[in-house]
């Protein structure tokens, strides 16, 4: 295995714990919005706020963790990405600023303010959609070079299926893994109102998800035929993703092993989060950017994986204890007790 | 828009963004460390009102925390967003500090939120307290490996370029270049100063606003006396400071100092003003920049006369320093004298005049942390990368930076409101008094 495949695996695994965990809180926050709504914010708001409090910051670290990381490992991405990306990743710079900051603002400050929650929850629907669109340009055809320097072409970029089907299937991605989660751990707290609540969000939400996400399949088929075809080689990979997405469905249905339909959730996206990625090898933007020509210098990389280990051995311990002290601890997840500062 | 406008319009944007920044990062940065030490000293001697203030600077803590973390999430993007060629070039070399950073940002925000979540959950206060090292560390530490990216920038080494290629690249030389050691110290150390003497202005604010209670006491003298221990040791490592840029950035020393013409005996400027070329109304002291560069009397000072004119950094950055010094001054004398009069019982010091300085003391300390950084980034200018790559080489070619700045601009705009606005509710409408009393009445509780 080159250090190439090493940085990019790292990072993808990264950007995967992102999607996974900011996912449930940007869909928990539209959950929330969506309960004051319809009026059963009761029903849903302790058991998001008891999960989320003492773990957004966390969420918010995963995404550092993976642009930090990527201009560490592949500098040049800084000059193609960070020269066309200005105004999408402004906007969810923005959107992410509105939710962290609200996010405290609305515990401490003024609980239950409704506007305060519609722009939280909006902000986080927002977010994915904001995001994706890196996703979109990687498939290439969006960016042209002008004298030297990668120039955004918007209007192609807004006029194109595969953005919307993209954004599409980021936001019900969103909510399905969101909703999915949320329902074991209602049923952790043993609160069976929000179980039976969310359980439906989540079966709502599945088959747009699996919809999108073959359709987009089929969109890359014209898009970027190379891509395509890569994507065939990987088929095993999409066929146990869609076994597992049958499965978490089934065991939904049948009101049965929340745990474990929320961990077939989890392969779910890992085979066809990593299929994905896999078939991508080897752009980074297509055509311009491969991982190997814009792989930083090897004392860079070894150094990088050295504190990238040393970095994990604190870590891993830490969300240990973090998942110890709140997800898996009963009297802290049924609420008993206010031990907030 | 031209790239002349984009290369404005990303340093104004850029500037905006840090300066917003760095108030909450300083805090950030120093009120862990000052949960800590009431904690400690609330165990120590077993006095339930340094835990208590361990705990109400906690709550305050996480709505600065949160704008901490959501602007240091933009200025982290924007740096590739608005200088995607330096990143490009500094990436292949200054990578691994970056990286470290974020580590201890995720070391510290996993056990906040543990810290957090867990008061009253364990038995033992010392299991709870232990959980604020991580924090307190972790903060610190992503100081220290930013401050360590930004030293890099003054001082760029560990690497070759020949023939516009980057070759013999060492990542730990990169790190521990010559302006790493006073940049570091001065930024963690001015850090702690700044948050003590903020913390103090908030005490001897409710002292004045009515509240004698002795909670609000134990504060002030807390905070005052580790407030003087961080500015003193903040004078003594800007002294150093002054050392290093005379050795290795002779063009910032001398722009800040006025210091025209390469001269022994250098006298050092404080205050006045420059009008066409001429410095009026300043303080003169005799050889005082000989001393504070070479730490002698008669040594030559290099001046700006030995810099091409491209290469020299608006002279405006004197007013920076002089605002930065005074008032760095201005605090220790301050704070050795309540702390001094606190041992002799000095009236004075229990004034209500004298409580107002403090009070004023926190927004002045935070002025001089401005003027400081505005100081060292301006005074670094026109290069970005000193001596290697200009400012304007490094910044983006896309044509919508100046609506970006609007869009920032309002965001900073709201959260700077924002956060004053929750942090009085929250303190106004649970005053010290009634949390004393509610705790006593849930012990008496406990009892039955």
């Amino acid at each position: 295995m080159t250090l190439e495949i090493i940085g990019i695996s790292v990072l993808w695994t990264f950007l995967f714990g992102y999607i996974l965990v900011g996912a449930i809180d940007f869909g928990a926050g539209f959950f929330n919005a969506y309960s004051l709504l319809t009026g059963r914010q009761r029903v849903l708001t302790n058991v998001i706020q008891r999960y989320l409090s003492p773990v957004w910051e966390v969420t918010n670290v995963f995404l550092v963790f993976f642009f930090v990381g990527i201009i560490g490992f592949f500098p040049k991405t800084a000059f193609y990405y960070g020269t066309t990306l200005l105004i999408p990743v402004s906007i969810g710079i923005i959107l992410i600023a509105i939710r962290g900051s609200y996010y405290a603002f609305e515990t401490y400050g003024t609980r239950g303010h409704k506007g305060y929650s519609f722009m939280y929850g909006l902000a986080g629907i927002l977010i994915p959609a904001s995001l994706s669109i890196v996703l979109t340009i990687s498939e290439g055809g969006f960016v042209t070079m002008v004298d030297g320097n990668p120039v955004l072409d918007y209007w192609l970029l807004f006029t194109s299926r595969l953005t919307w089907a993209v954004v599409f299937l980021s936001i019900s991605a969103t909510l399905y893994i969101s909703a999915v989660f949320l329902t074991w751990y209602a049923n952790k707290a043993r609160d069976v109102e929000a179980t039976n609540l969310l359980r439906k969000y989540a079966l709502i939400w599945a088959l747009p998800t699996i919809i999108t996400a073959g359709g987009i399949i089929v969109e890359l088929r014209q898009h970027n035929p190379l891509h395509y075809s890569n994507i065939q080689m990987f088929w095993p990979m999409f066929l146990i993703s869609f076994l597992m997405f049958v499965g978490t469905v089934w065991l939904l249905w049948k009101r049965r092993k929340y745990g474990l339909a929320f961990s077939l959730l989890a392969g779910q996206f890992v085979f066809a989060f990593f299929g994905y990625g896999a078939s991508h090898y080897p752009y980074l933007l297509y055509p311009y950017l491969t991982i190997y020509d814009s792989f930083t210098n090897p004392a860079m990389a070894i150094s990088l994986i050295i504190a990238f280990i040393l970095g994990l051995g604190l870590l891993i311990p830490s969300l240990v204890l973090l998942m110890r002290l709140f997800l898996f601890d009963k009297d802290y997840v049924r609420g008993k007790g206010d031990y907030h500062a | 828009m031209g790239n002349e406008e984009a290369v404005f319009f990303s340093r104004v944007l850029t500037e905006l963004t840090l300066s917003f920044h760095i108030i909450y990062a300083t805090i950030g940065v120093g009120v862990p460390l000052m949960i800590m030490i009431a904690q400690w000293v609330g165990i120590k001697k077993n006095d339930e009102h340094y835990i208590l203030l361990a705990r109400r600077w906690a709550r305050g803590f996480i709505i600065t925390v949160a704008v901490g973390v959501v602007t240091g999430t933009a200025i982290g993007l924007q740096l590739s967003l608005l200088w995607p060629n330096f990143m490009e070039l500094a990436g292949n070399v200054i990578a691994l500090p970056l990286f470290m950073e974020t580590f201890a940002f995720f070391f510290e925000a996993i056990f906040l939120g543990i810290y957090l979540y867990t008061w009253d959950r364990f038995e033992n206060q010392k299991k709870h307290f232990l959980l604020l090292i991580p924090v307190a560390v972790g903060a610190s530490f992503s100081a220290v490996f930013i401050t360590i990216v930004n030293a890099f920038m003054n001082a760029p080494r560990g690497f070759d370029i020949v023939n516009g290629e980057l070759v013999n690249i060492n990542p730990l030389l990169a790190m521990f270049n010559p302006a790493m050691p006073t940049k570091v110290a001065h930024v963690v150390v001015t850090a702690y100063m700044t948050a003590a003497f903020v913390l103090a202005a908030i005490a001897a604010f409710r002292l004045l606003k009515g509240s004698n209670h002795e909670y609000h006491k134990k504060a002030l003298y807390l905070t005052m006396k580790v407030g003087l221990v961080f500015a003193i040791a903040a004078a003594i490592i800007g002294d150093f400071s002054g050392k290093y840029l005379a050795e290795y950035q002779p063009e910032k020393l001398a722009a800040a100092e006025w210091h025209f013409e390469t001269e022994g005996n250098a006298p050092l400027i404080m205050y006045g003003v420059l009008k066409d070329g001429e410095v009026k109304y300043a303080i003169k002291i005799p050889y005082a920049l000989s001393f504070l560069a070479h730490s002698s009397f008669t040594e030559e000072v290099i001046g700006l006369d030995q810099f091409p004119p491209d290469e020299v950094p608006p002279l405006y950055i004197h007013y920076l320093f002089d605002i930065m010094v005074t008032i760095g001054v201005w605090m220790t004398v301050l704070s050795a004298v309540y702390w001094f009069g606190m041992k002799r019982r000095w009236a004075m010091v229990r004034a209500r005049w004298f409580r107002w300085l403090i009070v004023l003391g926190g927004p002045l300390s935070v002025v001089a942390i401005e003027a400081g950084w505005w100081l060292a980034e301006v005074g670094r200018q026109p290069w970005i990368l000193r001596h290697i790559m200009r400012t304007q080489e490094a910044a983006t070619t896309s044509a919508h930076v100046d609506s970006m700045l609007i869009l920032f601009s309002l965001l900073y705009l709201v959260l700077g409101v924002g956060s004053i606005v929750v942090l009085r509710r929250m303190f106004r409408n649970n005053p010290v008094e009634r949390e004393i009393e509610d705790r006593e009445m849930e012990k008496g509780g406990d009892v039955l």
